[in-house]
């Protein structure tokens, strides 16, 4: 779990072009969107491609990407839970 | 009411050079990635806009040369509802375009990337200037062949005269796999530089 929440910040840092953030400064428990990393509705449709790209998890339902994408912690239970790949 | 325009201040992009009226404000690796160099400018700068690290090159480019230009004169709030914007360039958006069209190449490797095709319009780029500014006038971009000085005068001229704008901010900024450069200047009664077709050339092209 460990390695794919570092893995997780990693390809957030990288795929959502946060180049002011370090994996360093980004907790686990940390809000993704709002006053944590401070993502936009893009990054969220992002997120969900990368979702899909990278561990074959299709989401339909806004209200289930709102729940999942809580914070590295959340995310990484849901994938772990629902990985296809 | 005086409509007539002058160049009040330029700034070009051109061979890894920056230059603002005539001052060379930062010289990069012409040899680096055109997102390095961006990057450079961006560090150089000390700019605190990270937003600039998501925009496609071609709204960086229009952005950072914007910036330096924008930072060099003074425009208040109330103006910036007058002021226009009229850019052009040759590729339009390709460069992006081609980057989302590789994202949806494959049936079994189909992720459309929306951070990539939100830039898919080679008038985002202008917007990110006017929100980064509150530009809030009329703004249109067109693309031709070359760059065109009559055009951007005439059109410039066009907007004032009709009282559409006080002051227009015009210009070129282009990228492709080749290569990249942009020169955009602020036409505006102040300033004493004729904004003539000749002078928009020599000003455009690098010495």
């Amino acid at each position: 779990m460990d390695a794919l929440k570092q893995e997780l910040k990693e390809n957030i840092i990288e795929q959502l072009n946060l180049e002011e953030f370090t994996i360093e400064d980004i907790d686990n428990d940390d809000a993704l969107f709002g006053d944590g990393l401070g993502l936009d509705s893009i990054d969220a449709l992002e997120l969900i491609v990368m979702l899909d790209k990278d561990y074959g998890i299709k989401l339909t339902d806004p209200e289930k990407s709102k729940e999942i994408f809580q914070s590295i912690n959340v995310l990484a239970t849901y994938i772990t839970e629902h990985r296809t790949k | 009411m005086n409509n007539k325009l002058n160049i009040q201040a330029w700034c070009s992009v051109q061979n890894g050079m920056v230059i603002c009226n005539g001052k060379e404000i930062i010289t990069v690796d012409n040899k680096q990635t055109f997102s390095a160099s961006a990057k450079q400018v961006y560090k150089d700068q000390h700019w605190e806009y990270p937003k600039f690290f998501k925009m496609d090159r071609l709204s960086k480019l229009t952005f950072l040369t914007a910036e330096i230009l924008m930072n060099e004169v003074t425009i208040s709030s109330e103006e910036k509802e007058s002021l226009a914007v009229v850019l052009s360039n040759k590729s339009a958006s390709l460069d992006t375009d081609r980057k989302y069209q590789d994202s949806i190449n494959s049936i079994e490797n189909f992720y459309p990337s929306p951070a990539v095709f939100v830039f898919t319009l080679p008038n985002i780029g202008m917007g990110e200037v006017c929100i980064r500014h509150k530009i809030q006038g009329e703004n249109a971009f067109f693309a031709f062949d070359d760059f065109n000085p009559l055009f951007l005068k005439q059109y410039a001229e066009s907007l004032t005269q009709n009282n559409k704008a006080k002051q227009v901010l015009c210009g070129w900024t282009e990228i492709d796999e080749k290569g990249y450069n942009s020169f955009l200047y602020l036409a505006s009664p102040n300033g004493t530089l004729p904004h003539t077709e000749e002078s928009i050339k020599k000003l455009y092209t690098p010495s």
